[in-house]
């Protein structure tokens, strides 16, 4: 398969990234600084993101294209005001998750934001499951880029006057070098920060500002030690198509007037608000050093084994490891004693509650994917 | 104290009299990002040439440490455990892993000059 790049390519290269590949693309996963100083800088000043690589699909459509697109996904749609953002699924009738998204009610239509690994099969699941007459795009024309930090806000005002303005989980459009571009105030960090949305010719220019008002570039590395302390799922990890949002403790994200209602997986969905489920996503946190990655099992204090992580790592900011992964339900409390087999070892670790990181937030802004 | 020697899984050694002093490579250190965890062997054990007796981890992912000689640890550098990032600072320095007491001074001789790592080590980077 041919690696892909993204129109930042070589602004990366210039600012000496190293790359990797990742869901079929040539991506920076870490600059000169490294990890943990760009893990910093994010926290306490400002971090750019390319996240171009991920998808955005956009559907033209009236409100027949909300009543279409409710049997599909587990949000209320009809709520959504224009401008306004949803995280939600896209899942298997058995409540399996194909792909977490963020949805945006716009103008003529919704636009959604697509992990990079999961698009071309999102669309074609979406477009099965649509009226033909909805015209959909997944553009490749465009560029996404995140700014996130406590400094991002004042950086991207210089830039773009008005996006101060906008709400946490909230867009708008806006203008740059005279052409539209569309900004939503979310992210993926557990920071205040932006998404932007801009053409392929503009996103160079975009970023060099930001660069120039103090911003910085961050890799994937940094990227994975931020989302994993706000206790945020990465797909193909946390959760994948073996796993509901009710075991990855996502329940928050279906809406509650929707549970009766019809919509792919609706059935399984509800079960297990009923019945409750077996397993469930927790937070893990090691008493000691010992970090435990992906696939390290999990077990009681007898011995058996109730689990497996399915992310790990040191947290910068926590300044310890940190690990995500699923337990049987009986072991889910916050608290609970268990062990994690790193190298032959069974370590101590203790169930706590998520996220690992939190900030104190300016007045009325939740700052996680809500 | 003699020439450092390097091995092909870009550990160095020292020789003072019967003592070896072990660490990992500039270029080891830079491979693996910033250093988060030191695991080392006990002082007192027996280590096998090419066999692990650590572990270094990065935010990235997990090393293993291979002693490229063998003997008895007779010290361990318990201030790399304590701050793992001493590793990336001072690799071919302060931050040495463990000391042993070598076992036959041949296996010394199997190892590579500055030189030769440079180039060995070049060569498995490209």
């Amino acid at each position: 398969m041919n690696v892909k790049k993204t129109t930042l390519f070589n602004l990366h290269k210039k600012h000496g990234a190293k790359f990797v590949n990742f869901a079929g693309y040539e991506m920076p996963i870490q600059y000169k600084d490294g990890i943990i100083a760009e893990h910093n800088t994010t926290r306490n000043k400002s971090g750019i993101f390319d996240v171009s690589h991920m998808g955005q699909l956009f559907i033209k459509g009236k409100d027949d294209l909300t009543e279409s697109l409710q049997k599909i996904f587990p949000t209320d749609l009809k709520k959504l005001s224009i401008n306004q953002s949803k995280y939600s699924f896209l899942m298997k009738e058995n409540g399996g998750i194909y792909d977490d998204l963020i949805i945006t009610k716009i103008e003529d239509g919704y636009m959604i934001i697509l992990n990079a690994a999961c698009k071309e099969n999102d669309l074609s699941i979406i477009k099965s499951k649509l009226d033909s007459k909805f015209e959909l795009i997944l553009r490749d024309d465009l560029s996404l880029v995140a700014i996130q930090g406590p400094e991002s806000k004042d950086i991207l005002e210089k830039i773009i006057p008005g996006v101060k303005k906008i709400k946490f989980m909230n867009g708008n459009k806006f203008s740059f070098n005279l052409a539209d571009i569309y900004i939503t105030r979310s992210g993926y960090t557990g920071e205040d920060g932006f998404e932007i949305s801009i053409n392929n010719n503009l996103v160079n220019k975009l970023v060099e500002k930001m660069i120039d008002y103090g911003s910085n570039l961050i890799g994937l590395g940094a990227r994975d030690t931020l989302r994993l302390e706000a206790g945020l799922c990465l797909y193909g990890h946390d959760i994948n198509e073996e796993t509901s949002p009710i075991e990855a403790n996502l329940k928050w994200a279906i809406s509650k007037n929707r549970i009766n209602d019809e919509f792919t997986g609706a059935k399984e969905i509800k079960r297990q608000f009923d019945e409750g489920v077996k397993k469930l996503r927790v937070g893990i946190k090691p008493d000691s050093k010992v970090i435990a990655r992906e696939s390290t099992k999990i077990f009681d204090e007898k011995n058996n084994q109730i689990g497996k992580i399915t992310s790990g790592t040191f947290g910068p900011s926590v300044n310890g490891p940190i690990a995500m992964g699923y337990v049987s339900n009986l072991f889910s409390k916050s608290n609970t004693r268990v062990f994690l087999e790193v190298r032959g070892k069974k370590i101590p670790a203790s169930i706590c509650d998520l996220p690992f990181y939190k900030k104190n937030y300016v007045k009325g802004e939740i700052n996680v994917r809500s | 104290m003699s020439e450092v020697k390097f091995s092909k899984e870009h550990e160095w050694v020292t020789v003072a009299d019967d003592i070896a002093t072990i660490g990992i490579t500039k270029h080891a250190a830079e491979l693996l990002g910033d250093i988060v965890f030191t695991e080392l062997p006990d002082k007192g054990s027996n280590a096998e040439k090419d066999k692990t007796v650590g572990v270094v981890e990065s935010t990235k992912a997990a090393s293993d440490v291979y002693t490229p000689i063998s003997g008895e640890v007779v010290d361990i550098n318990q201030s790399i455990v304590d701050d793992p990032s001493k590793i990336n600072s001072d690799p071919e320095g302060s931050a040495w892993f463990f000391k042993l007491k070598i076992k036959d001074k041949s296996e010394i001789d199997t190892l590579m000059n500055r030189e030769e790592y440079e180039k060995f080590a070049k060569e498995s980077s490209s």
